[in-house]
């Protein structure tokens, strides 16, 4: 992207108001980030509204029209209950777009208190949680999912907690890290003699100028937490039959590609394929503005 | 050199001390017991309690976890609760499949991570770039069980040219056993490839924006020369440590992948003890994993120590 290459400097020299207005103009013009927000558009919609368009009940059974290939009346075909593809396609978003970002929120608002505090405090306390990142980012994420919701139960809400603990200090490193430039500058000493309090000076003024990284973040991680989410509920670990979820689906039929029914696992594969890159696109546009 | 390996070691210890902690707590938080939670609702109470006794589960917390660290301190990992076998035994004889199928999948992956990083980093701003860069990110942003099952749908079965299986029948020869774990390991690759790539085209921009670099050419040295001696050294040298990085992923994306292809590796074993409940066996497994990448991760540094001369002679402990 020559164009916002020649147009960095400017950004960086402006005051606080106008170069986060720059920032914005800058994202919405960058190509990837449309591309990814427009098919994120579209899965929202079928997230919010999916229910009052598809065409057939995404729940009902009818066994006598179990594995029907895609034609005029089944779009997509039907599954091993005869329940229409296309209508649990779209349905289906609802799940993952209710489940990842809430538990990427949860991640994100804890990461980030944690990550304030630490990066402004530093001292022992950093130290050992410090530690406590480093043990939590050698076990893969989908494995310490798994056993979490192994001893809690799947659930929605255990997902999203687990999920969103898992992320928690991930997330705070990369505020730590932001902090412990920022606390550096004037602006933060000056409020110190000011004789702020301390959550002050947390929230009110080191928070808002780190900003930038969180959202990056946020976005970054809501793409692992769609990519964890998916497989734990593939795996059996998430949302339970007989919710469309799209893991659930490929989970429900993939046994049967073998027997050449191919469109209840091809379709819901595509549909995560997409929202995921897409989300990847977004990130792309968001960091190539911020990260700079 | 010397100290800087003992802390890294001191370090890495530390690390695996409270990943044993956080492995243990996740058990924990469990809901009601163990025996309940493996004979059911509506077992009797007797049997519970029995049960509890004879697994050890109605001891105190720390006693259980002292007893724990006694047996990894002896290499002994307890008993399978599903399996009534040793959970290193099991542990063992998956973790040597799951290595050769991550073998195969690096033996892929890096060569090409590099290639297409590299090709990247020279074309900067170019649609080359965009397309390794983009179409990278967005491989890898796909999860491994989408990935598979369409693998699977597309060479499995529609053009039927790889199994769509993992194992290969007993005593087949290595070239069978590779030609079974291609459409396993092309998954991890998909996935991996976008990291690695981002990672290398990073290093070796850097090395090409650099004064040594600019030097090099106004010197009169041909561009493949610049490009071998002076760009690839530098830029190539934290590719080393995102290669370890990554056998986390790796071992990740093990789980669904070698479910998926039916491969008796670590990531199955994992699935099955989840699916019975069989504690013993999930947090042994789930523990071999984090040494596993904290292993990977002490040998990357130590490399790059060793390959950095800043580091290999200097006082620059970071």
């Amino acid at each position: 992207m020559s164009t916002v290459d020649e147009l960095a400097p400017i950004v960086v020299h402006d005051s606080a108001r106008e170069s986060r207005q720059e920032r914005l103009r800058l994202v919405l013009r960058s190509k990837t980030f449309l591309v990814g927000a427009v098919i994120v558009a579209f899965w929202v919609f079928c997230a919010l509204f999916g229910p009052a368009v598809v065409p057939d009940d995404p729940y009902a059974d009818d066994i006598l029209n179990k594995l029907q290939p895609p034609s005029s009346e089944h779009w997509f075909g039907t599954d091993r209950l005869g329940r229409d593809v296309f209508s649990r396609v779209i349905v289906g978003a609802r799940d993952i777009l209710v489940v990842a970002p809430l538990a990427t929120l949860v991640g994100t608002l804890l990461g980030t208190v944690l990550g304030l505090v630490t990066g402004y405090f530093r001292g022992v306390v950093d130290d050992a949680i410090m530690r406590v990142v480093d043990a939590f980012l050698a076990i893969p994420v989908v494995v310490i999912g798994l056993l979490a919701l192994t001893a809690l139960g799947p659930s929605r809400v255990t997902v999203i907690l687990v999920i969103g603990i898992v992320f928690t200090p991930i997330i705070a490193r990369t505020v730590r890290a932001a902090v412990l430039s920022e606390r550096e500058l004037e602006y933060v000493e000056a409020a110190r003699l000011r004789n702020e309090h301390t959550p002050y000076v947390l929230f009110g003024e080191i928070l808002p100028n780190v900003l930038g990284p969180v959202l990056v973040e946020f976005t970054v991680r809501l793409g692992y937490a769609i990519f964890a989410i998916a497989t734990l509920t593939f795996l059996g670990f998430g949302v339970q039959p007989p919710s469309p979820d799209w893991g659930l689906q490929i989970s429900e039929n993939w046994v049967i590609l073998n027997g050449g029914y191919w469109w209840p696992t091809l379709f819901p594969a595509l549909a995560i394929a997409t929202l995921v890159v897409s989300i990847n696109l977004i990130t792309d546009g968001i960091a190539r503005v911020y990260e700079r | 050199m010397g100290r800087f390996i003992l802390r890294r070691i001191a370090l890495a210890l530390v690390t695996l001390w409270l990943l044993s902690v956080i492995i243990f707590v996740a058990c924990e938080v469990m809901p009601g017991d163990v025996a309940r939670s493996i004979l059911g609702p509506t077992a009797a109470p007797e049997t519970v309690a029995a049960l509890n006794e004879k697994l050890g589960t109605d001891r105190p917390v720390l006693v259980r976890y002292g007893d724990w660290m006694a047996g990894i301190a002896q290499g002994d990992l307890g008993e399978s609760y599903a399996f009534r076998r040793a959970v290193d035994e099991m542990i063992g004889s998956a973790l040597w499949n799951s290595a050769k199928l991550a073998f195969l999948a690096f033996l892929l992956v890096v060569p090409l991570g590099i290639l297409g990083g590299v090709t990247a980093a020279l074309y900067r701003g170019r649609s080359v770039d965009r397309l390794i860069s983009v179409g990278g990110l967005s491989a890898s942003a796909i999860p491994e069980f989408v990935w598979a099952v369409t693998l699977i749908l597309v060479f499995g079965i529609w053009l039927d040219v790889l199994p769509v299986t993992a194992q290969a029948p007993p005593g087949s020869s290595v070239l069978t056993q590779v030609e079974y774990l291609i459409l396993p390991a092309l998954c991890l690759v998909l996935v991996l490839f976008g990291y690695l790539a981002r990672m290398t085209r990073a290093g070796t921009a850097e090395a090409l924006d650099s004064d040594y670099t600019r030097t090099a050419v106004l010197k009169g040295l041909p561009r493949r020369t610049v490009i071998r001696r002076h760009v690839l050294r530098n830029s190539l040298l934290p590719t080393i440590a995102v290669v370890a990085t990554q056998t986390g992923y790796l071992l990740g994306g093990l789980v669904a992948i070698e479910l998926i292809f039916n491969y008796p590796g670590i990531g199955r074993l994992l699935v099955r003890a989840a699916d019975q409940k069989d504690f013993p066996l999930l947090q042994g497994a789930v523990l071999v994993i984090g040494i596993v990448y904290l292993v990977a991760t002490l040998l990357a540094d130590i490399a790059y120590a060793y390959l950095n001369p800043r580091i290999r002679y200097g006082r620059a402990v970071g």
